[in-house]
């Protein structure tokens, strides 16, 4: 097996909310904590988790949008975290982001071909050679330049403007791409469309994925592999099918319970996850998940469980399987 | 940002680019307020800018024997003030001075606002505080009291007033610009400018400006009248332009004791500057409309 691509270990991001007159810390939102885990060259790995439970906060961790209060990120070997500003617009290349929300995610003053021209002028190449290299790029993902090259993002429908996003991400030819909730504001035809370009352009360009999603029919049909996230941890991680066929953790398993599946064996076998999830802000000591578990017992109050290999490459963070290592 | 929505009739040509500025032209090409409006701005300002060219008299040159003439009479279509000047030249000349006097300062106010608003917005933390907590002790007073206050401890004249309007605007527009550039900075184009590698100054220049620009410039362009308001207003208090300079507030000061001998032409400033400064308000709130821009 190749060495990861992409590795992070002990990441960890504690927002601060302040209030009042002198700007205070008043609370952490605990966004990511203690987050590890690997991405090997040519897979997916697929992010699952509810909404809020730090899944952008992660990807933007991964590409030093937002810096870790700790933890390492390398990425092909190259310890990211430390690389000095020439060397990190050079990373920059080789990891793109597709952002989640295709209304923000582009600028309303830019036509399209130079909003997906802007990351090439940016490394040095010349503005004729970028918009060629954009155009040829927007029609890969099935927007005829010629009709749409000199629109701006207001004319464009949400799944066209996804297309955009995905261009630009692609235009600096990256080995590595997350892709923050890609289809989930999208309708569901749209989103088959767009889910399948995205396996073609994996292929074609021998991409490596990070597919972050709170949908699991999504993310079961993408990934090879995938992480549960929790309330910014990791609480299971394995292959898409140990996942499916024996999740261990017992929010893994509410989740692959509640979603519509289409395995009628499988169909509310368990029961879905009771009440809300628990604020980030001031989130359940211990594990925490305790608060909506069924299993809960009274050491999952006092420390976070380890993850625990249960089988070669399925982890799981639940004291519940403590007795397998030991 | 709002998403401008596609006028009924343009864009629906498949490929035909609509830009963002031409589609704020195309708007203010309907709407005939503003049009109206702007074309009495139009002739203020050239008349302004003519002046010396176009004024009938010497706006300094006063006659004892022809002192308040009614309007109409020969030769000083608007009459002549206290002094026997003609009116209609110092109406000219004085637009001059009170365009100057109001225009500058929210220029001045716009540029160094918008640079110092965005520093504070895009760095954040220690120097936005420091910026625009230093902001809000200018912007606590009152603007009147404000312009007063400074003119008052620098002295009349006009480059003092010019000083003095620029410090009353600059706190207005650096809070307009550092909460355009705060939310800007947080959205999701600005991140994957960030993620792609762009440096602060492409970020600042093809993400941020090209987007907070228009807001602040509308902005602007609603505090226009203020300041000739202020800047008036200052003149008839005496903190401004020096006599025997024509400047419509101090116009209006020193025909003020004429008004039970001839009531239209000591009138005649403060209808001038009530024109201009509507007219500038109409063409303001015209180009917000068009922009889209929620006040
Ligand atoms: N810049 C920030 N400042 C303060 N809190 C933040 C910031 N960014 C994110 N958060 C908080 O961190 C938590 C995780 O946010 P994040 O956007 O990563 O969640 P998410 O899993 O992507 O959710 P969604 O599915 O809604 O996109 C949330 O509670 C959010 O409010
Ligand atoms: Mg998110």
């Amino acid at each position: 097996m190749s060495v990861a691509l992409l590795e992070a270990r002990g990441l960890r991001k504690h927002f601060p909310l302040r209030g009042g007159v002198l700007q205070r810390t008043r609370a952490w939102v605990r966004a990511v904590d203690e987050v590890a885990f690997q991405v090997r060259a040519g897979e997916t790995v697929g992010i699952v988790g509810e909404s809020g439970c730090g899944k952008s906060t992660l990807a933007r961790l991964l590409l030093r949008l937002v810096e870790p209060d700790a933890g390492h990120v390398w990425f092909d070997g190259e310890d990211v975290l430390r690389a000095l500003p020439s060397r990190m617009k050079r990373l920059r290349r080789d990891m793109q982001l597709v952002f989640q929300d295709p209304h923000a995610s582009l600028n309303p003053r830019l036509t399209i071909e130079d909003a997906v021209a802007f990351s090439l002028l940016v490394h040095g190449v010349r503005r004729a050679e970028a918009r060629e290299k954009a155009r040829m790029l927007l029609g890969r993902v099935g927007l005829d330049p010629r009709l749409y090259g000199r629109r701006y993002p207001h004319e464009l429908s949400g799944g066209q403007r996804q297309r955009v996003n995905i261009a630009r991400a692609l235009v600096l030819d990256p080995k590595l791409l997350l892709l923050d909730e890609p289809v989930s504001s999208l309708d569901k035809s749209v989103q088959a469309q767009v889910l399948n370009l995205l396996q073609e352009l994996k292929a074609e360009r021998a991409l490596t994925y990070v597919f972050i999603s709170h949908d699991l029919n999504v993310i079961e049909y993408v990934s090879d592999r995938v992480l549960v996230m929790y309330l910014g941890r990791v609480v299971e991680s394995g292959t898409a099918d140990a996942l499916a066929e024996s999740p261990k953790h017992p929010y893994t398993q509410a989740l692959y319970a509640s979603a519509p599946s289409m395995d009628p064996d499988r169909r509310m076998e368990r029961p879905p996850i009771a009440g809300d999830p628990p604020n980030p802000i001031n989130p359940p000591s211990g594990c925490r998940f305790r608060t909506r578990c069924a299993f809960a017992m009274p050491k999952c109050a006092e420390a976070a469980p380890a993850p625990v290999a249960v089988a070669a490459g399925h982890d799981v963070a639940c004291y519940l399987y403590d007795e397998v290592r030991t | 940002m709002s998403i401008l929505a596609l006028p009924t009739g343009v864009g629906v040509v498949v490929g035909a680019p609509l830009s963002y500025w031409r589609t704020v032209a195309w708007r203010l090409s309907r709407d005939r307020a503003t049009l109206v409006a702007g074309s009495l701005l139009l002739l203020v300002v050239l008349s302004a800018v003519l002046a010396p060219w176009i004024s009938p008299h010497d706006p300094n040159a006063g006659s004892i024997r022809q002192r308040l003439a009614e309007v109409g009479a020969p030769s000083h279509v608007l009459g002549t003030d206290e002094q026997g000047r003609d009116m209609l030249s110092r109406l000219l000349w004085g637009g001059r001075m009170t365009l100057l006097a109001g225009l500058t300062p929210v220029l001045v106010a716009f540029v160094l606002g918008t640079v110092l608003g965005v520093s504070a917005g895009y760095a954040g933390g220690i120097t936005n505080t420091l910026v625009m907590r230093t902001m809000d002790i200018f912007y606590a007073f009152p603007a009147v009291l404000l312009a007063i206050a400074i003119s008052g401890a620098l002295g009349p004249g006009l480059p003092n007033t010019l000083i003095s309007l620029s410090i009353v605007f600059i706190p207005r527009v650096v809070r307009v610009a550092e909460s355009a550039t705060v939310q800007v900075k947080g959205l999701e184009y600005v991140a994957a400018a960030r993620a792609s590698g762009a440096g602060v100054w492409q970020i600042l220049r093809h993400h941020l400006l090209a987007n907070i620009l228009g807001p602040v410039l509308v902005f602007a362009s609603t505090q226009v009248s203020l300041s000739i308001i202020l800047a008036a207003g200052l003149s008839f208090l005496g903190l401004g332009v020096t006599p025997p300079a024509a400047e419509w507030g101090l116009m209006l000061n020193t025909l003020r004791q004429s008004i039970y001998v001839n009531a239209v032409v000591p009138a005649l400033p403060g209808l001038a500057i009530f024109v201009t400064s509507m007219a500038f308000n109409l063409v303001s709130d015209g180009l917000r409309d068009a922009m889209e821009i929620r006040a």
